[in-house]
């Protein structure tokens, strides 16, 4: 526990110009991922989970602006990182893998020539080594008959299998963190299940840790050690998973889980959110769930936002949490 | 079943294939599929991506034209009518369809009292301005969409609301059936779950029937009261969807329903481990088992005979040689299982 963590994001902050004005996209996110560790990073679309992502990736659209916050990740702050220093660490020490593989992948050259690429960039092999640590790859994430498929383009594999590619990719060098960014949204349960459990026999094997950004909170509490919670570009809840779903403390959380369709459960069982994700345009409340929330007090619209540790490692942002 | 003349939709070895381009290979996307809904019925469908389920949906629909086999809808051979026509006829208002993603079945230059009246004008008949905008709000009221949207464009209704839209012109003509692909797939969890309970309602009030297509079991488990399971292009299991989900005799169904992830650890299923590649739909051998070859529990009369449709309780069949007689023990002896 004394050990720094992997990756440490502090009060990150980020808006988009817009024609339509400035948006907040995020606002003062941190979050913290140790080694070996996967963290769930959960809410509905709009929520800032994957503009999270981006940002750490150095991969955000020319409209978003930094206006606060650091991610330090081995030492180095991605934030202010020269485009130099992204090029080196991303691909080798951390990576990323996309929702739908098949438009994330070049459907002009061989999934073999793309994992060569990210060998011949970072890995530092002699040239006649790259094809046989490429195969061995794409073994590595079960693809069959590799020699065969080295030479086949994206268009001619299923879903899941252009998933396994990215992972491969992803996995070229090793990364130390892997983001993965609904990984399996849009493939089948059961391909879900190996693309999942695939993950996480490459962690266990290599410490890599995870950050698992899912709208899925059943796949989340299967999948991570820890989940943070977002709704509207805030952190509205972090804890360990099995402490967030027995006793959730935001009310947004609370919400989240009853509106989840379960195994065995009734319609009547199925409670949804009232409201909508409010308008991340102009001036905004310092908690952005307020104007769905039943609990809501007037000093809900006084900033700053609390940000307490209710328990060991169990964070809330709430005034009056459950 | 007996009381198959008094379904609402009675299938019949309905089958759809598609030519592979620049071949004389066929793609068997439905393949003699058999099974009715009740009036009032709610039917789920479920299936991996490829199975044939959304080309079974819109064959139904009337949106695509069978290969072979029958459609009867309320007694009449609607399978006969080629698709292009039958917009026109009286049968198109009674079996209406609900898309996947709002955003993209709504017509983008449509206002959403635009998207309502079109079938009411078409099919409905309805051309008088009053009479049209009174049972416009009348639909909009029942999908609870609030009357001040009514004037907006797709693009300016959030993905509930144009789901509420979407839902709103499928009942508008107050259809017998509505086949419905995905209708939440697309959305957020607490949206979905105001678009279901509106769905459940719809239902109860209208006396609706649903073909529910989805992969989502959980949903399909909430919204259904019997499900169908497809697997490349045929129908392995068909039963009440309680038995389905907690008794599942079909070794993928099992599959399916076990890699369903589950939040709570002690709720969770042994898991059955479904491994290889599906075969492919096209020509496929009219001798194997369609799951021959990702199944844990295959055996050599499975590649040698194709199983069917059989009962294996009330009201519950499934297409395996080897749920017929283990339908009661659903953890056979060579199932490949083993605890999360």
């Amino acid at each position: 526990m004394t050990q720094p963590p992997l990756l440490a994001v502090a009060d990150l902050s980020i808006e988009f110009r817009t024609r339509e004005g400035i948006v907040s996209a995020l606002d003062g996110v941190s979050l913290s991922v140790r080694r070996g560790e996967t963290v769930g990073l959960v809410g509905e679309s709009g929520s800032g989970k994957s503009v999270t992502a981006l940002a750490l990736m150095g991969i955000l659209h020319p409209a978003a602006r930094v206006t606060s916050g650091r991610a330090v990740f081995g030492g180095l702050d991605l934030l202010a990182a020269s485009e130099q220093q992204r090029q080196d660490y991303r691909g080798r020490a951390l990576s990323m893998i996309f929702q739908s593989p098949r438009t994330a992948l070049n459907p002009i050259r061989s999934i073999g020539q793309q994992i060569a690429d990210v060998l011949r960039r970072h890995a530092n092999l002699p040239h006649a080594k790259i094809k046989a640590r490429a195969l061995e790859l794409l073994a590595r994430v079960q693809i069959p008959d590799v020699e065969r498929r080295f030479d086949a383009y994206p268009f001619e594999l299923s879903g899941g299998m252009c998933q396994r590619v990215m992972i491969a990719l992803a996995i070229a060098c090793a990364p130390a963190l892997l983001i993965a960014d609904e990984p399996t949204t849009g493939l089948d349960v059961t391909t879900q299940r190996s693309i999942l459990d695939l993950l996480d026999d490459l962690r266990r094997t290599t410490q890599m840790a995870m950050i698992l950004i899912t709208h899925d909170l059943g796949l989340a509490a299967e999948r991570c050690d820890r989940i943070v919670v977002m709704h509207a570009g805030h952190v509205v809840e972090s804890a360990a998973t099995s402490s967030l779903f027995t006793a959730p403390r935001h009310p947004y959380t609370a919400r989240l889980i009853a509106s989840t369709p379960r195994p065995g459960a009734k319609l009547a069982d199925l409670v949804p959110i009232p409201g909508t994700v409010p308008d991340l345009r102009g001036a905004l409340t310092a908690c952005r769930y307020r104007a769905r929330c039943e609990r809501a007090v007037a000093v809900c619209d006084e900033p700053p936002l609390p940000r307490t540790e209710t328990d060991v490692g169990h964070l809330v942002a709430c005034r009056r949490p459950l | 079943m007996p009381e198959a003349a008094l379904s609402l939709l009675d299938v019949r070895s309905l089958t759809k294939r598609f030519p592979v381009r620049g071949t004389t290979y066929k793609l068997h996307a439905v393949d003699d599929v058999t099974f009715t809904i009740a009036a009032g019925e709610s039917v789920g469908l479920v299936g991996e991506s490829g199975c044939g389920k959304s080309t079974l949906a819109r064959l139904i629909a009337r949106l695509l034209d069978p290969t072979d086999g029958r459609v009867f809808f309320e007694g009449q051979d609607i399978g006969q009518i080629p698709a292009a026509r039958f917009a026109t006829t009286p049968a198109r208002a009674r079996i209406q369809m609900v898309f996947q993603d709002p955003a993209d079945s709504l017509n983008p230059r449509f206002t959403a009292f635009d998207a309502i009246a079109e079938p009411l004008h078409r099919l409905g008949r309805l051309h008088e301005r009053a009479a049209l905008r009174r049972r416009v709000e009348e639909v909009a009221e029942l999908v609870g969409l609030p009357h001040a949207l009514l004037g907006r464009y797709p693009h300016q209704l959030s993905g509930g609301q144009q789901q509420r839209v979407g839902i709103g012109r499928a009942v508008a003509l107050a259809p017998l059936l509505l086949v419905l692909d995905e209708p939440t797939s697309a959305l957020d969890v607490s949206v979905q779950a105001v678009i279901l309970h509106l769905l459940a309602e719809l239902r109860r009030q209208l006396g609706l029937a649903y073909l529910f297509v989805s992969h989502d079991l959980n949903v399909v488990r909430m919204i259904t009261e019997r499900v169908l399971v497809m697997y490349l292009g045929k129908i392995v299991e068909a039963g009440p969807s309680e038995v389905i989900f907690d008794r599942p005799a079909h070794p993928y169904t099992r599959a399916l329903v076990s890699a369903v992830p589950v939040a709570d650890r002690a709720g969770r299923r042994q898991r059955i481990a479904v491994t290889g590649e599906p075969q492919s739909a096209v020509d496929p051998s009219p001798h194997v088992c369609r799951f021959f070859g990702r199944c844990p529990d295959g055996f050599a009369r499975c590649e040698q005979q194709m199983p069917v449709l059989a009962p294996v309780a009330p009201d519950h069949e499934a297409a395996c040689h080897l749920s017929a007689n283990t339908a009661e023990s659903p953890c056979s002896s060579s199932m490949a299982a083993g605890p999360i």
